[in-house]
């Protein structure tokens, strides 16, 4: 992971949030769309919020899937995420709405959650597969191997065919 | 009565976005890291082979289905219960999947992460 990658990242977030609420800002007026009368979707693209909101997601879409090509799904999905908390940011501090104790724990629990996937590794390794990220195999290999010198006699316990 | 179709319509949600989130992964897996690939044979080719894998084609179509049935649900239930609802649920849903089909190691750190931010989400947006 290096500094390029952590912007595709933060760009998922951020054209995530920002594509969403333009996109909500513009449906609040021009009104709902019944399944009835789906041309009312139509004239909606037209609204310049919708419009502006629509050509995010595609740049979302855009991110989502060149993070997608280096980064696991299970790392790339809690990241899309952090949009939320930025929405609940946004309506805080810039809007200065009321935003509830039991929000706030949400966003503890969110960032907590991004915290934890950021602080492993993007990419699971497979053996046929060469990624940029070896260190992990490289320390999951010496564990595999310092447990098996612990666990049996240093006579037959010699870590030959110890792999990930 | 209601609550029955409201909550068949998240189901639906969900599977299909756990479906097509998986095979657009899959896709890009195929495409390769699209950073090399633009700087090795242009943009032109990263477009060319993302849009042309059958696998994306197949995602697309099944995040298309989830739209439609976000807004059917939308149309039954507050959006207050469905879109928290959906989202925290296709969180889960996706660590199974990715496990399954995708073979990624889903080890605890990346179950404590997956659960902490649908419980967060479900919070969030309810």
């Amino acid at each position: 992971m290096n500094f390029r990658k952590y912007l595709v990242l933060a760009g998922v977030t951020v054209f995530a949030a920002a594509g969403d609420s333009m996109l909500s800002h513009g449906m609040k007026q021009t009104g709902s769309i019944s399944v009835h009368h789906l041309q009312g979707a139509i004239f909606a693209v037209l609204n310049p919020w919708v419009a502006i909101g629509i050509l995010l997601l595609l740049a979302f879409f855009a991110t989502y899937m060149t993070a997608l090509s280096w980064a696991d799904l299970t790392y790339v999905l809690p990241a899309t995420s952090l949009g939320y908390v930025l929405l609940a940011l946004v309506a805080r501090f810039v809007l200065h709405e009321h935003v509830s104790p039991l929000r706030w724990l949400g966003i503890a629990l969110i960032t907590g959650g991004v915290g934890f996937i950021a602080g492993g590794p993007s990419l699971t390794e497979h053996s046929h597969a060469k990624g940029d990220d070896t260190s992990q195999e490289a320390r999951a290999m010496a564990d595999a191997a310092k447990s098996a010198l612990l666990a049996k006699d240093a006579r037959n316990g010699a870590p030959t065919g110890v792999r990930s | 009565m209601k609550a029955i179709y409201t909550w068949s319509a998240i189901l639906v949600i969900v599977f299909a976005s756990v479906v097509g989130d998986v095979l657009l992964a899959r896709a890009m897996r195929q495409v390769g890291d699209v950073g090399a690939l633009r700087r090795r044979s242009g943009l032109g080719v990263v477009i060319g082979r993302t849009l042309g894998n059958p696998y994306f084609l197949f995602g697309v179509m099944a995040m298309a289905v989830a739209f439609f049935s976000l807004l059917f649900a939308l149309s039954w239930g507050d959006v207050s219960l469905v879109a928290p609802a959906a989202a925290s649920l296709t969180f889960i849903g996706n660590a199974v999947a990715a496990r399954i089909f995708l073979h990624e190691k889903v080890d605890r750190r990346r179950w404590i992460a997956a659960s902490l931010v649908a419980a967060g989400v479900a919070l969030l947006a309810g």
